[in-house]
């Protein structure tokens, strides 16, 4: 195998409980964003982008369809003679099999794989994060810093700070404590989950790291803490673009809302290219009775009604005096007439018959799990989320 | 319909249609805001289940090269059979390429071919068709020859082929460049034969000094064959003229129509680019309008097409219009029965305005 500079390894194997009922049938990193993305074309993308062609995509919670979706890497430009994309879930061995414990466990059952190509930098991103960004200044950094491990960061508001690991640094990077989802944050940066180690380095902590039984084998809570303990050079890189965590509900609802408005505050147009599959549909059709403003189509969709501030994935069908508002409708969901949807989520495949009102009491996103068929009558009765 | 090769003969008179022509031939004419008019039946011999094609090549086969590539988006790019291209052998003392002639330079690929079948079209036809029906009509009809036509449902000085035929398909007439009548038989210009029969018809008409594969090969050969026609009663529309490509567009507001042709039945494929949903901003008023991914509107559209990555600003209205990829319409321009080939500009308050039935066609890259 040719050695490689840097290798990047995608944990995409997180079951995404706080998302409900969107992540039922599928992995975290499959559930569509934006109307024509899922997740996990960010991460993909991004690494495309920045020249890093070997990645590991790291699955394990219900990997169907995301295993369906990654395919050969293709859709990413990642399917190559040397490297690519491999699909990496959890695998028997002699012993018997073992599910990844946690994401340096993850990483660490994967050593053969990493090994393979013998990079001297290792780049471990996540699956849940929506943002655009070159890894490759990262690394540049990393390289200048002479650092064994680098940390990408990024201004949060304080009052948030206590949800993600909280980062103290020194005026040049170094990072002096780091405290994960602190009660009391000492500061405003937050960790993206974006971390570039140097692969002999943390191939001797994931190694340690299995043999201790107390440990709960995750990068946030064992490996880097231990680092900073034995003093290891860990510095941070701060990202000032758009990013964020859509981990929750309610932050994926308002990631999609991000894309809207005049000037959106994340601009898949202006940033560089985001690949997705793109399906065989024609280009959407606006019915003579249409009202539309603020929203983003995508193709195949047949719009009768109104649709402001929402998100409209492709094959999806608004009926005639309709009105979807603050919304997020995902692939080939129908939607009858006379239906009013105000700040929901509508996954895949669902049915919303005439005359059905979907909007909640208390400001909260609505979810509509998958496949599912809402009648006038049992409005009130499908709130999840 | 593994038995089957189809072939796609691109060699047409574009006489018709030169304004959007110049660079191209008509089948990969832009259309219906992402495909070009080949996608149709390339998809439809796809979907039919033929996996080995043929594309005979025109003079100006740069942007079918650029469009098809290696039929990857067709499922074509093959370890065995799939997608091959036949282009124009210009021997020193041959003043133009003629179809027949490219068919007889590249006859050494149909004869080493291994299926029993032809199946040979043009591609600048729209419409949705599995080819199943007519292979076993073909076999059962025990035809030598089956053309396959269509009814016509209005009258049109356009020419066409109109076909006469008995009860049970036989056709009696062959009339090329006749003007069409309300219900007559118009060949879709597809025809399907063995094999033998396809190289037999190259080499006769070829040596005769033929050039043409219907005029030249079928027509003069009618009375030694057997030749049936076979009627498809979907939605059909062959783009001839610009009238016809600029209704055939605005058909696809129907909503049947467009159902019918996209979503229906088998799937439209394309070669598929990165662009992202359209973004539909805070003063966009669009009404009966197809929009293609890539589009930013904040201005008024109707009754319209806009193909990818076609920005309309601030003020600016279009009506009755086609908008070719990567067109950027300026604030407060009025653009009204107009045709944009690609990537055209229109200025600030210019307004641009065509006939009713006689749409003003703006060159490629033209900036006004």
């Amino acid at each position: 195998m040719k050695k490689i500079e840097c290798l990047a390894m995608i944990l995409a194997g997180g079951q995404g409980s706080r998302l409900g009922c969107l992540t039922k049938k599928i992995a975290k990193p499959a559930v569509p964003f934006g109307g024509k993305y899922r997740i996990i074309d960010f991460p993909l993308s991004n690494c495309a982008n920045s020249g890093i062609e070997t990645v590991g995509v790291l699955t394990q919670y219900r990997p169907l369809e995301l295993h369906t979706y990654l395919g050969t890497g293709e859709t990413w430009n990642l399917d190559r003679k040397n490297g690519g994309m491999f699909i990496l879930p959890p695998y028997a061995r002699e012993k018997g099999a073992d599910w990844y414990k946690g994401t340096a466990d993850a990483i660490y059952q994967n050593i053969n794989f990493v090994e393979n190509y013998d990079p001297e930098y290792v780049l471990i991103l996540s699956g849940d994060h929506i943002y655009t960004m070159d890894y490759s200044w990262m690394l540049e950094e990393h390289k200048m810093n002479k650092a064994d491990a680098t940390i990408g960061v990024i201004r949060v508001p304080q009052k948030e700070a206590s949800r993600f690991g909280i980062m103290t640094t020194d005026e040049r990077g170094k990072i002096l404590a780091f405290d994960e989802k602190p009660k009391q944050p000492k500061s405003d940066l937050a960790s993206m989950g974006i971390y570039i180690f140097n692969w002999k380095l943390l191939k001797h902590y994931l190694e340690e790291d299995s043999i201790d039984s107390s440990s709960s084998h995750d990068f946030g809570k064992n490996i880097i803490p231990k680092m900073l303990d034995n003093k290891v050079r860990l510095y941070s890189y701060s990202f000032d673009g758009y990013w964020k965590d859509v981990g929750t509900i309610e932050s994926l609802w308002e990631a999609n809302m991000d894309l809207l408005k005049d000037t959106p505050s994340f601009d898949l147009g202006s940033a560089w290219r985001v690949y997705s599959a793109t399906p065989s549909l024609p280009p959407h059709f606006i019915g003579p009775h249409a009202k539309i403003k603020n929203s983003l189509i995508s193709s195949g969709a047949v719009i009768e009604g109104t649709v402001e501030n929402s998100v409209i994935f492709s094959g999806v069908k608004v009926g005639a005096n309709s009105k979807i508002i603050n919304s997020v409708i995902m692939p080939f969901s129908r939607i009858a007439e006379n239906v009013l949807i105000d700040k929901a989520i509508i996954a895949q495949n669902c049915e919303i018959m005439t005359n059905s009102k979907i909007m909640s009491n208390d400001g909260s996103v609505i979810v509509i799990a998958e496949n599912e068929i809402i009648t006038p009558i049992n409005n009130g009765k499908k709130q999840v989320g | 319909m593994n038995r089957v090769i189809g072939l796609i003969n691109l060699e047409e008179d574009r006489q018709l249609i030169k304004e959007i022509t110049t660079d191209r031939p008509i089948a990969t004419v832009p259309f219906a805001g992402r495909y070009r008019l080949i996608d149709f039946i390339l998809s439809n011999m796809v979907n039919s289940g033929i996996i080995n094609v043929g594309i005979l090549l025109p003079q100006k086969f740069g942007s079918v090269l650029d469009h098809i590539r290696s039929g990857k988006d067709w499922d074509l790019a093959r370890r065995h059979e799939g997608l091959f291209y036949l282009p124009p052998v210009c021997a020193k003392n041959d003043s133009a390429s003629c179809e027949l002639s490219t068919f007889y330079k590249n006859i050494d690929f149909m004869k080493k071919s291994t299926q029993d079948y032809v199946l040979l079209s043009g591609g600048h036809t729209v419409f949705n068709m599995n080819f199943n029906n007519a292979l076993r009509f073909h076999q059962n009809t025990n035809s030598d020859i089956t053309i396959i036509y269509h009814k016509a449902t209005h009258e049109s000085s356009a020419p066409c082929t109109v076909l006469q035929c008995k009860e049970n398909g036989l056709i009696t007439d062959i009339a090329n460049h006749s003007a069409s009548y309300n219900d007559a038989n118009i060949s879709m210009g597809i025809y399907l034969m063995s094999r033998k029969t396809f190289i037999d018809i190259v080499e006769y008409a070829y040596e005769r000094g033929g050039c043409d594969f219907l005029l030249d090969g079928i027509m003069r050969l009618h009375n030694k064959y057997n030749v049936y026609g076979y009627n498809y009663s979907g939605y059909v529309s062959t783009i001839n003229s610009i009238h016809d490509y600029y209704k055939t567009n605005m058909d696809l507001l129907n909503p049947q129509i467009w159902q019918e042709l996209f979503m229906d039945n088998s799937l439209i494929y394309t070669r598929t680019k990165n662009d992202i949903p359209a973004q539909y901003k805070s003063k966009a008023k669009v009404q009966n309008s197809l929009i293609a991914n890539g589009c930013i509107i904040e201005g008024t559209v109707s009754n319209s097409i806009l193909f990818r990555d076609v920005k309309i600003a601030k003020g600016a209205e279009i009506k009755n219009s086609i908008i070719m990829q990567g067109c950027t319409i300026n604030e407060d321009a009025l653009v009204e029965n107009v045709i944009c080939d690609k990537s055209v500009t229109i200025s600030p308050q210019k307004w641009l305005k065509g006939a009713i039935n006689y749409p003003f066609i703006v060159e490629k890259n033209t900036v006004i």
